[in-house]
């Protein structure tokens, strides 16, 4: 009996382990170049990267920067390339990492770095907004909802999901050289307007994709859909916009 | 008295509209079309000339000054000519635009590109158009032995 009791209790202490975080920082007010620093935590098999950078921030070098703000995969402020691919630091567990080699950390690709992992979003954002996000239609507003089949919503649900956390468009090689180009997410945008069926916009944002920078520049290297870290299958998205335009029908 | 109704503009005017250019649509769907056929081209034309018949032995300048003479053979490879250098020019156009950064020397590569684009086609035209396998005033023993001596 007395092992029977004790089994789950060993069972349920969490294994710790050492692990070296190898960060990407840049001060610009004293460096140059970034640089590369290294920091080596105890962390449990439940930590994430984020809680590994909290650690690091609130314990050892209180002048790290990042952002995060809700820390559970929605609100997507934490976007970082980790280990070479893009990912939210909150949704990446340590133990799913080789620990045997340091974890690398840096900001997210093609956009100018502020700080540390911050990097600046404008452009990003200017890419969202130029799709006019929004809902737009024509006559009066009606008294009760506009209404939508299960199906007519089902159309364009894969693209409803994203975050703007920035993973797919700084994932993009289009997007790391040309910074016209208005990225996956700005298409991805375009899609949930433009295969919404109460939606009357959908020439115009369709002639906006149209554009040289639009999708004509993907090249469908499928980083943006390997990149998501909420699984949207954004190339299928491009291409749906591309064939929408190709075709003329929605 | 009446009075005139001023005329005055929509407060929010749509994005200004530039005329539809559909360039990079056309030249996209280009890519894909003449990809396809291509392949056709392509395959047809090394299986002919390399799996039937004596194969690849039979290559030699009569065999290709023979297949010149067939207006099929010569509109084959007018097309795989047109085709296969407007294909990789626009590919390349699109790298160049990928990666050269600097206007100018975005600027200088397409003509270089163009230019050699615009050679190859006008050269390889006239080729295939004005083969002449025994030109009349050329010395005997490099002409193929088909051509009857003057």
């Amino acid at each position: 009996m007395t092992a029977v009791a004790e089994a789950p209790a060993a069972s349920s202490v969490v294994p710790s382990f050492q692990v070296t975080v190898r960060l990407r920082r840049f001060n610009p007010e004293s460096d140059t170049e970034p640089r590369w620093e290294d920091h080596t935590v105890t962390m449990h098999g439940t930590d994430r990267v984020l809680d590994a950078l909290h650690k690091i921030k609130w314990e050892i070098d209180g002048s790290l920067t990042f952002r995060r703000s809700c820390a559970h995969g929605i609100c997507g402020s934490d976007a970082m390339r980790i280990n070479g691919r893009n990912r939210l630091a909150c949704k990446t567990l340590l133990k799913d990492l080789p620990l045997d080699k340091p974890i690398t950390v840096e900001p997210i690709k093609g956009m100018t770095v502020l700080k540390d992992l911050v990097v600046d979003m404008d452009p990003f954002f200017e890419a969202y907004k130029s799709i006019m996000p929004f809902l737009i239609t024509s006559g009066n507003e009606p008294t009760r909802e506009r209404r939508q089949s299960p199906e007519e919503r089902a159309r364009y649900d894969d693209t409803t999901k994203c975050i703007m956390c920035a993973a797919c468009t700084s994932s993009c090689p289009i997007y790391w050289t040309d910074g016209q180009y208005f990225g996956p997410q700005a298409i991805v945008g375009a899609h949930r307007f433009i295969f919404d069926s109460r939606d009357e916009g959908a020439e115009q944002r369709l002639e906006i994709l149209n554009d040289r920078d639009g999708v004509w520049r993907c090249r469908t290297t499928f980083n943006c859909t390997d990149a998501c870290p909420r699984g949207i299958e954004v190339t299928k998205a491009i291409q749906e916009v591309k064939r929408a335009l190709l075709f003329r029908r929605v | 008295m009446t009075t005139v109704a001023p005329n005055i503009p929509a407060p929010r005017s749509p994005r200004r509209l530039r005329g539809r250019t559909n360039t990079e649509l056309y030249s996209w769907l280009f890519m894909r079309a003449s990809g396809m056929l291509l392949l056709i081209l392509v395959f047809t034309h090394l299986f002919v000339n390399l799996m039937t018949g004596d194969g690849i032995n039979a290559l030699d300048f009569a065999f290709v000054a023979g297949k010149w003479a067939d207006p099929l053979w010569q509109v084959w490879d007018l097309m795989m000519l047109w085709l296969a250098m407007i294909h990789g020019t626009n590919g390349l156009r699109t790298v160049i635009n990928d990666y050269a950064e600097r206007d100018q020397l975005r600027m200088w590569l397409k003509v270089g590109l163009y230019t050699a684009t615009t050679i190859t086609v006008v050269l390889g035209t006239l080729v295939i158009f004005t083969f002449d396998p025994c030109p009349p005033d050329a010395a005997a023993d490099l002409l193929p032995s088909f051509c009857q001596a003057p």
